[in-house]
């Protein structure tokens, strides 16, 4: 047996369908399924980290042109970025099985948005499938495959962060696994060049297509129908559920002794084609069904729609009714709730507030997530924010750890939106208020990924804007991919790394200066210098992250000489300095030695030796 | 049989090791686990947590409310953060020494774990107190801090595995090179079992 996370069965699933191409961008909760397929890959799997989720789809489009089967990672929100190809590759369609996996993010834990990817599957007219524990998305990527082959189109998976990385124990036969050998790209315009007029009978075909493979799904064993109890009783009730809320739902019935009473579960695997036959044959069996699933009430509106196309006079409770809540994950408390409401019309109170443990509760510490002590950022942050002391300045930021520069004390980042919008952002706010200084702060794979253009357009339009790039030699927030900077690939070799500063220099950036962030004295010259400049200019602030360099000896407070002034404290924010009864001190199991502090310090109470940290290590 | 354990504590203390040493010891049990895990920008300094669920006829990888045998607490705060999760007569391993947050720096707070380790005192009828810090100077490395912490779990009977079947999953799925220092910490370890 093995304990696997759901991104590590999805991957093995992957393997076991003889995937021969995999392509994604790290993205949170879905990196470690390409990671999966680079350990465990025997050498005859093509695997990359593309620059971006476009990419990544259009790198393995091609692949299954040529009969190859493929496999692509993202988050939810990297589908935005992939969807001008999905949409039109759900035209074109595809040769070798072709899977496209999405992972949705309900609360969000670690996400921009609660954007559902089952209604971007109805949106771009292609199946996906939702698995709802670790073993269904190991089974249903490889049914994935299965169905993208058999008609041609791309296939989307989407499972949410508890399956994700949720582990369990489980057997992997590999006896089984299927070998995929590639035919290779065979001509044909009228297939693979799109044009207005194939679109228009793609469109038609597709259309066709969508209800078999509903129909198809209706007798797919990821979809259940189970019925608890009599299925003659009258006034039945039914309930309807999908990925981690139909194992929440499951845990409820048993925890509450529901399944001794007369319901019908309906369990969809597949919300898109719905199986309609399938649901069908569960609403005729109920007179009021509660639907319990997270994000979009998808379920909900499918139920609605058959209940309105048939005249069946069931009610149907979830997401519209209000019944549920509109946002946020769901819970086997939730479950609870509402399964208590919808059986008994009970409210359970001890569990809609945590009473457990009573009202004389100490206050709690408040604990954010913050930059890391150590963390190259914090001194970038700290530079530019010295350096523009008492003047009008806008950061704006971007996605990845520097978010977090937003938290007091550094409060360094006043706008963040999406991938790459740090830079044309900052062009926007420029354009109305030309007196302010417009910093923009991107990280090196958000560069790589989607900074480019939006710098091509600021020396274009000819704008003023000062572009701070964070190259910490790393994508660190989806636990550190190497990208386009660092030259490594995920076939282990190591290409020609793509210099930021001669991309800024050839897109014609007119400033464009490198330097330690851990020099502060010349870290604040250079955003000075770059201040005083006009048009586009770029600092790039090179440092690694601590997490791929070797800390050096960790600092300590002299308290003989420290004025216990907290400047340290007060400006930097840093995890390792706390204060202990009273006087400020270095946490040493936290310390990584940067020097920030020791700099930083007005009276030299902070020693220690500093170690050069400009190189990476690993 | 069912055993439910939430492990909490803050990002970087190594809950999720530890998470997965009792997976480990459960499976070669023949154990169904499941598990559930913090990832991601919470990680960064925050508040996490690890839900480990042992046995057949569970279905999610979340620890309901009320619903852990035990919950092993790698700082204080936390395990005060966390004790809506524990069932009625469940038992907190926790360790002593608090983790500062900076904004309790900021604020000039000084939190130092102590009146939490008090509530936990008088809300908890079986609670262990580890002092984490005193096996970790022992063993002259922080990162064995939640070895200690399963260790103490183990001693206490508050997991479905002895001292030797936890030794045995370090054994076989730990890299050598740390394996004797994480045993010399499950060794040095003697929780204070509170009255």
């Amino acid at each position: 047996m093995q304990l696997l996370m759901g991104n590590e069965a999805i991957a093995m699933g992957a393997i076991q369908a003889g995937v021969n191409l995999v392509a994604g961008y790290p993205g949170t909760p879905s990196t470690e399924i390409l990671e999966t397929v680079a350990r465990e890959n025997d050498g005859s799997i093509y695997v990359e980290w593309s620059v971006n989720e476009k990419a990544a789809l259009e790198v393995a489009a091609g692949a299954s042109y040529a009969g190859a089967r493929t496999l692509v990672t993202m988050k939810q929100v990297g589908l935005n970025v992939a969807s001008d190809a999905l949409m039109s590759l759900a035209y074109v369609g595809c040769v070798g099985g072709m899977v496209i996996v999405a992972a949705d993010d309900p609360g969000p834990i670690s996400s921009q948005t609660e954007q559902d990817t089952r209604t971007f599957a109805s949106f771009a007219k292609i199946p996906v499938f939702d698995p709802a524990s670790p073993e269904e998305a190991f089974e249903m990527v490889q049914d994935a495959f299965a169905i993208s082959e058999k008609y041609n189109t791309p296939v989307l998976l989407r499972p949410t962060t508890r399956v994700c990385h949720g582990c369990a124990s489980m057997e992997i036969d590999a006896a089984g696994k299927y070998r995929n050998v590639p035919k290779g790209f065979v001509k044909d315009t009228g297939r693979f060049v799109i044009f207005p007029r194939t679109s228009y009978l793609n469109h038609k075909k597709i259309e066709e297509r969508n209800p078999q493979i509903g129909d198809l799904f209706s007798e797919y064993m990821g979809n259940k129908h189970k019925v608890y109890g009599d299925a003659k009783k009258p006034k039945r009730l039914g309930i309807a559920t999908s990925g981690i809320s139909y194992a929440y739902t499951r845990e409820a019935i048993i925890m509450d002794g529901y399944d001794k009473r007369d319901f019908s579960l309906l369990k969809i695997g597949t919300p898109f084609p719905f199986p309609a036959k399938l649901a069908l044959e569960f609403l005729q069996q109920v007179d009021e069904v509660l639907c319990m699933e997270e994000l979009d009430p998808v379920i909900e509106k499918e139920l609605l729609l058959l209940c309105g196309q048939h005249h069946l006079p069931v009610r149907i409770h979830g997401k519209l009714d209000k019944t549920a809540p509109c946002a946020g994950e769901n819970s086997v408390e939730l479950a609870r709730c509402l399964l208590a409401d919808f059986f008994d019309k009970k409210v359970v109170e001890e569990l809609c507030v945590n009473t457990g443990t009573g009202a004389d509760r100490p206050a709690l510490p408040v604990r954010p997530p913050v930059l890391c002590a150590g963390c190259p950022h914090r001194a970038s942050f700290y530079a530019v924010k010295q350096a523009v002391k008492g003047r009008k300045a806008v950061f704006s930021g971007d996605i990845g750890c520097y978010t977090l520069g937003n938290a007091k004390p550094l409060d360094m980042v006043d706008t963040c939106l999406c991938m790459g919008a740090d830079v044309t952002i900052a062009q926007g706010l420029q354009r109305v208020e030309p007196d302010t200084l417009h910093f923009a702060f991107i990280g090196d794979s958000t560069f790589f990924a989607s900074g480019m253009t939006g710098v091509v357009n600021a020396v274009y339009n000819q704008t003023d804007i000062i572009l701070v790039v964070l190259d910490n030699s790393t994508t660190a927030m989806t636990g550190h991919q190497p990208h386009p900077g660092t030259g490594k690939t995920m076939m282990g070799g190591i290409s020609e790394k793509v210099s930021i500063e001669k991309v800024l220099l050839a897109m014609g950036v007119s400033y464009v200066t490198t330097v330690n962030p851990f020099h502060q004295k010349e870290a604040l010259r250079a955003v000075e210098e770059a201040a005083a400049c006009d048009g586009v200019r770029a600092v790039i602030f090179q440092a690694p992250c601590i997490a791929v360099t070797k800390p050096a000896a960790g600092f300590s407070v002299n308290q003989d000489k420290c004025i216990q002034c907290k400047k340290c404290i007060r400006d930097l924010g840093c995890p390792a300095i706390v204060v202990e009864d009273g006087r400020v001190m270095i946490e040493p199991s936290l310390c990584y030695g940067c020097t920030l502090c020791a700099q930083v310090c007005p009276a030299k109470a902070i020693e220690g030796v500093g170690k050069e940290r400009g190189a990476c290590d690993k | 049989m069912t055993n439910s354990c939430l492990l909490c504590g803050v990002g970087g203390q190594g809950t999720v090791l530890a998470s997965k040493m009792i997976a480990f010891a459960a499976m070669e049990k023949g154990e169904n686990v499941r598990t559930a895990e913090t990832i991601g920008m919470a990680q960064r300094g925050g508040s996490v947590v690890s839900h480990v669920r042992v046995g057949g006829s569970i279905k999610s990888p979340i620890i309901p409310m009320h619903g852990a045998d035990v919950l092993i607490a790698f700082e204080p705060a936390e395990a005060v953060r966390c004790l809506d999760y524990l069932k009625e007569g469940g038992m907190v391993i926790v360790n002593k020494k608090a983790v500062k947050p900076v904004t309790s720096s900021l604020a000039g707070s000084e939190y130092d774990g102590k009146e939490m380790l008090s509530y936990l005192q008088r809300k908890v009828k079986k609670l262990v107190l580890v002092d984490g810090d005193a096996v970790c100077a022992k063993c002259g490395s922080a990162k064995v801090l939640n070895m200690a912490l399963l260790a103490a779990a183990v001693k206490a009977g508050a997991l479905p595995m002895d001292i030797k079947e936890l030794e045995s999953a370090i054994e076989k799925r730990l890299p050598e090179r740390f394996r004797e220092i994480n045993l010399k910490a499950i060794h040095m370890t003697e929780g204070e079992v509170m009255p």
